[in-house]
């Protein structure tokens, strides 16, 4: 039986575990039939050109993990930014930890998407927010079906949260090979800002699927700080897509850092629904061996005077390959857009390829869009100068390639994230060397 | 200190230098002055150890121990130093963050602990003063956007931090106002002691005037073809190098 249709069967087997007569499931049925017409992405797609599933599709995955696992916290720490205070909603194989969480109901709402599915008092917010701007197509379709726990986030107006939350899913390698697909909502109202941390980490070499779906909403004047962190085991897999949606006046930035895994695809989609608000963008991706890592990005601006940046850097080494697709859409009525892009990208070796296109798809005349694509080497004489100053070959690589991407940390408000990610890329690059600038 | 026997390199096939003999000893000062093309900055960056060129003959010897084999991190370990004549920018690299990994990369080689922060921003600030550096300046990107002069300045910098035993400046006084030349003149100087050497490439005498040479070489066509006391330079200063050419062609 194929992956398909094993997940289309247990549909049924699914809807023994939850209500099938809340509002929602409605949608969940429409969704598991509009992932049974479409199915999995093919490279025949244009949007799935250079990036094939099949290799991480062969494996017998199961759908819902029969045990409930634990975890103690001294054995995962380290995939915590555990140096500052946070908010904490954490999944063992796909279930709510309490143990390792900390939510909360105090003004804000920190807390379970199966909560907020089931009980009354979020239905408002479910009915206004849930599944509303998730695209139509079979992946995020296969989610929408199977959508019963993630993170619920609903910050009401007027509210600084004061300390950034956690996400992070964690399996165990307890299952031969695991599917997980997580579904978050994320609902911020009038100048509230909120910081968000995401990971996806497995335990062991199992296989791991994640097809993972979070939606935003930026109200106006809200401000949305994203950071997804993607340093997986190397038989671990990750489709996310991310859907924003932005009221006049919001900044949503979206941090990606992607050194491990398998394959990567980064759906990343901003709605700009209103006037002077700013998308952000960013990320940074070093991979080698045989990784895969697919940024696919869209910022569509619906009305005018709001700007959009995106600045991606790759790193590729040994046969890993990169792709960036990034589509900038500016509608008629959307005059006095800014929209810059960029995508810089070194390949390391002769065997690593990126493939990077910029779309622009531009109907208003009096708009300011920009994008530039770069594919290149270290530079000798670069390495030439470090190494006539003591550093060995090896530092010097490391310090060019950190030096290259790290103006993409600039824009971290978090100065731990900047040092965990400043870590992990050191370690990635195999030096003990302080990068601190 | 530094002994070249005979030393023939190329690159991409064309032969270069074409048998260069030069002895520097601790504590001296050579300048090596020639016309453009006739090998000064090659000399130099095969002493540093730039892959590019190829040694075909001859060999180069740091205090009795043949380099050739060496990467240019581990001739810069034996005290080796470069001052370039075109300093590379990298954008992203502040010139602290720079000293510090390069000092400590030294360290690391010699089996020696990191160097306190402590002591390093110590260090930092008296070199930094010698050579007249804003601290502001330290924190930006390694010679991106930096003027001529700042860029020279900078180098010394370097200099002045990793304490050489062999410096090779490379034209450092090209694009130097008489101001930058005075401070980095000034820097070489406090950094010369009796154990260690420097070897300073130029075209013009004027730098001379601060540096003051114990031996000045001329070198043209790959080869040392005459040399002299610090008269030497003088004398190219007021007459060129064409006598030179002719005295070299009327031996042949």
């Amino acid at each position: 039986m194929s992956l398909k249709e094993k997940l289309v069967t247990s549909f049924m087997a699914f809807e023994d575990t939850i209500d099938v007569h809340s509002p929602i499931h409605d949608i969940r049925t429409e969704a598991i039939k509009t992932f049974e017409n479409e199915g999995f992405p093919s490279k025949k797609e244009e949007a799935w050109k250079y990036t094939s599933l099949n290799s991480i599709l062969k494996h017998d995955y199961s759908v819902f993990p029969k045990h409930e696992n634990a975890l103690e916290f001294k054995d995962v720490k380290k995939y915590f930014i555990h140096e500052i205070d946070s908010y904490k909603i954490i999944f063992i194989d796909g279930k709510y930890s309490s143990h390792l969480s900390q939510t909360t109901h105090d003004g804000i709402d920190i807390c379970l998407m199966s909560s907020a599915l089931n009980k009354p008092k979020y239905r408002l917010i479910i009915e206004n927010y849930f599944n509303k701007i998730t695209t139509k197509d079979g992946l995020s379709s296969l989610n929408t079906a199977f959508s019963a726990e993630g993170a619920y986030i609903h910050i009401p107006k007027n509210k600084l949260v004061d300390k950034p939350i956690q996400i992070i899913h964690f399996s165990t390698g307890n299952e031969a090979a695991l599917m997980l697909q997580p579904r978050n909502l994320v609902v911020v109202d009038e100048n509230s800002h909120v910081q968000i941390i995401e990971r996806h980490q497995s335990l062991t070499n199992n296989p791991v699927l994640t097809n993972s779906v979070t939606e935003i909403f930026a109200n106006k004047r809200a401000i949305v700080d994203y950071y997804k962190i993607q340093n997986d085991k190397e038989n671990a897999s990750l489709i996310d897509s991310t859907f924003i949606n932005q009221k006049d006046g919001s900044l949503a930035k979206v941090h990606t850092f992607s050194f491990g895994g398998k394959l990567i695809r980064n759906n990343l989609n901003f709605y700009q629904n209103g006037e002077r608000m700013d998308s952000v963008m960013k990320g940074i991706t070093i991979i080698g061996k045989k990784q895969h890592v697919d940024h696919n990005t869209l910022v569509h601006h619906i009305e005018p005077n709001c700007e959009s940046h995106q600045d991606y850097k790759g790193i590729f080494d040994d046969s890993s390959t990169g792709v960036f697709n990034g589509k900038v859409v500016v509608n008629k009525e959307a005059q006095k857009t800014n929209a810059f892009q960029s995508n810089n990208n070194i390949l390391i070796s002769d065997k690593a390829s990126i493939n990077t296109k910029p779309q622009l798809e531009i109907y208003a005349d009096d708009v300011k869009c920009s994008h530039g694509c770069t594919i290149g080497q270290l530079d000798d004489s670069a390495m030439f100068y470090l190494r006539s100053r003591g550093i060995p070959e090896k530092e010097a690589r490391a310090l060019l390639m950190f030096a290259f991407s790290n103006n993409v940390l600039d824009s971290v408000k978090i100065p731990e994230i900047k040092n965990r990610i400043t870590k992990i890329i050191a370690n990635k690059l195999g030096v003990n060397i302080g990068f601190d600038l | 200190m530094l002994k070249i026997n005979n030393l023939h390199a190329s690159v991409e096939d064309k032969g270069i230098l074409k048998g260069i003999n030069l002895e520097v000893k601790p504590g001296e000062v050579h300048a090596i002055m020639g016309p453009n093309g006739s090998g000064k900055s090659t000399l130099a960056s095969v002493i540093a150890g730039k892959e590019e060129y190829e040694v075909t003959e001859g060999n180069i010897l740091l205090e009795g121990e043949d380099i050739e084999e060496l990467g240019a991190e581990e001739r810069a370990h034996k005290g080796v130093f470069l001052s370039f004549q075109y300093p590379v920018e990298i954008p992203g690299v502040s010139v602290t963050n720079f000293m510090k990994t390069a000092i400590n990369e030294t360290r690391k080689a010699k089996g020696l602990e990191d160097m306190p922060a402590k002591d390093m921003l110590k260090m930092i600030r008296e070199k930094s003063e010698l050579l007249e550096i804003d601290r502001k300046f330290l924190s930006r990107s390694l010679n991106e956007g930096f003027s001529g002069g700042e860029k020279k300045r900078n180098e010394i910098f370097q200099m002045a931090m990793l304490e050489p035993k062999l410096a090779i400046l490379d034209e450092t006084d090209s694009g130097l106002d008489i101001d930058a030349l005075r401070i980095v003149s000034n820097g070489v100087n406090k950094l010369k002691s009796k154990d260690n050497a420097v070897i300073v490439i130029t075209h013009y005498q004027r730098l001379l005037d601060y540096i003051v040479p114990d031996f000045v070489h001329v070198l043209l066509d790959g080869k040392i073809v005459k040399s002299g006391g610090a008269e030497l330079a003088h004398e190219l200063e007021a007459k060129g190098y064409d006598w030179i050419k002719e005295e070299v062609s009327a031996e042949h």
